[in-house]
């Protein structure tokens, strides 16, 4: 491999990190999309030129960018740069931006309501795309996880998306509720031995599986236990944060709950608690080292009511033995008055051996580890709040 | 030829540096204007109104000789001024957020 590229979402921009693979020296590109939240970026695994972006604002709503160089063009699919911009016709060529959740009778059990904050039943309301997963084998194919929760496919390269509409359809729907930053579906998982499993993550939901390529799907939330909710062990309801896999054991989950690590072995038909020794288990990210499945990496936070690493000082932890047992990681981090954040989104890993972990904070910071969590050194120091972060390993 | 002002985000995803022209046909309402806009910049579909009840976008408005014309009718035509381009028609973005 010839170099790493990392990809951060930021509140105010997009920045691009790329190193070769000592990734000691670090040059930095940005703010692309200046002025607005880009949620997620994240790059094809098929072709590391592809880079899908979600580009969102209070004011002007959801925009798709795509670049098709490995960052430094972009463009909203279906408007590329010096092409027209309108259908011989005259109509709009631009179609990139449109969410519109599936209504039709089709679709199984088009539903039009959720639960509200209040218990009430709210009207779905499309808000923005929290996540991109581009499909693992073909660049034109990628999924959106999107407020309020859905998920979406496009399969001409971001010109076009449309819902998997089973997820809202199956049964469940009206029960699910925003969690404090919103309806948000977080996490989409692909399964690379099995191309037709798809893992997703809804915040106040819970996790769900579908194995014929997002046609139906199932909720997978056996084992998780949430004291807050009215019923702590119902089938749906929980917080879930983040889900995380290793790529040669998918049926193996690792998962941050609101409060919780937990573990799933049968792919999340049941699941186990994890936290172990962990000085807190509440945290957002989660992430498994790219060439030890039983490796995983958390960011404990405080609580849900303060948002910030235990005693002020930041430290990844990390196990060997899948959970249970937790050791802090902490050289090179700040341990002291420090009081950041680190979002579900902002943690990642690198495919170099040893394998480089990543992960950036509400501070502005981007911290790398090029050798498995042992030692730590900031990339950036002063970003814009960052809500993700995603490395590709480039050839 | 109708002017139009976009915010300065809008500017950019349009690849504009200035106002807006566009040829808008009698009548020349808020919809045949943003009607126009869209189809000579479809990135814009969505960030002004919403893409499917075409809704203005809530922290948007719409000024119109120097009069906040948000809240009226999408059909109604608008000042000669604007329909004759000696004023712009303005799209603002609330003052507000960090």
């Amino acid at each position: 491999m010839s170099g790493v590229r990392v990809l951060v979402g930021t509140r105010k921009g997009a920045f691009i990190l790329t190193a070769d693979g000592k990734r000691q020296k670090w040059d930095v590109s940005g703010p692309h999309f200046a002025g607005w939240e880009i949620y997620h970026v994240k790059g094809s695994p098929a072709d590391p030129k592809r880079i899908y972006a979600s580009q969102t604002s209070g004011w002007f709503g959801q925009i798709i960018q795509r670049s098709d160089d490995g960052g430094k063009m972009w463009h909203q699919p279906g408007t590329p740069p010096g092409e027209p911009t309108t259908a011989p016709d005259g109509s709009p060529k631009g179609e990139s931006n449109k969410f519109v959740y599936d209504a039709s009778a089709g679709s199984g059990k088009p539903l039009t309501t959720h639960q509200w904050y209040d218990g009430t039943q709210h009207p779905w309301e499309f808000k923005r795309v929290w996540h991109i997963e581009p499909s693992l084998t073909d660049p034109e194919t990628a999924y959106a996880g999107v407020e309020d929760a859905a998920i979406f496919r496009t399969t001409d390269g971001g010109k076009t998306w449309h819902e998997l509409a089973g997820l809202r359809g199956h049964g469940t729907g009206p029960k699910w509720q925003p969690g404090a930053g919103g309806m948000c579906l977080h996490t989409i998982l692909l399964d690379r031995a099995n191309p037709a499993r798809i893992y997703i993550a809804i915040s106040a939901a819970g996790a769900f599986r579908s194995d014929d390529n997002g046609k139906t799907w199932k909720p997978i939330n056996q084992g998780l236990r949430s004291p807050y909710i009215p019923d702590p062990t119902a089938e749906i309801g929980h917080c879930v944060h983040r889900v995380a896999l290793h790529p040669a054991r998918p049926n193996v989950l690792f998962m941050q709950k609101h409060w919780d690590v937990m573990r799933s072995d049968d792919s999340g038909d049941t699941w186990r608690e994890v936290s172990g020794n962990l000085p807190t288990d509440f945290g957002f990210v989660i992430d498994v080292h790219a060439h030890q499945p039983d490796t995983v990496f958390v960011v404990p936070i405080k609580s849900d009511s303060e948002h910030f690493p235990l005693e002020g000082a930041l430290r990844v932890y990390r196990s060997r033995s899948g959970g249970n047992e937790w050791e802090p990681l902490t050289r090179g981090l700040p341990q002291r008055d420090c009081y950041v954040n680190v979002l579900r989104d902002a943690m990642c890993v690198d495919t170099f051996d040893p394998c480089g972990i990543y992960f950036g904070t509400t501070g502005g910071q981007v911290y790398c580890s090029a050798d498995g969590g042992e030692n730590w050194a900031p990339i950036v120091r002063d970003l814009p709040a960052v809500l993700s972060v995603e490395a590709q390993s480039l050839p | 030829m109708i002017r139009v002002v976009l915010p300065a985000h809008l500017r950019t995803l349009a690849r504009v540096a200035g106002e807006v022209e566009l040829g808008v046909a009698a009548p020349v309402t808020q919809r045949a204007v943003l009607d126009a806009l869209e189809a000579a910049y479809p990135m814009l579909c969505g960030t002004i109104r919403d893409h499917g009840t075409l809704a203005r976008r809530p922290f948007l408005r719409f000024f119109v000789c120097g009069e906040d014309w948000s809240h009226e009718s999408p059909d109604k035509p608008l000042p000669d001024a604007i329909a004759q381009g000696t004023e712009p028609f303005f799209i603002l973005g609330a003052i507000a957020g960090g």
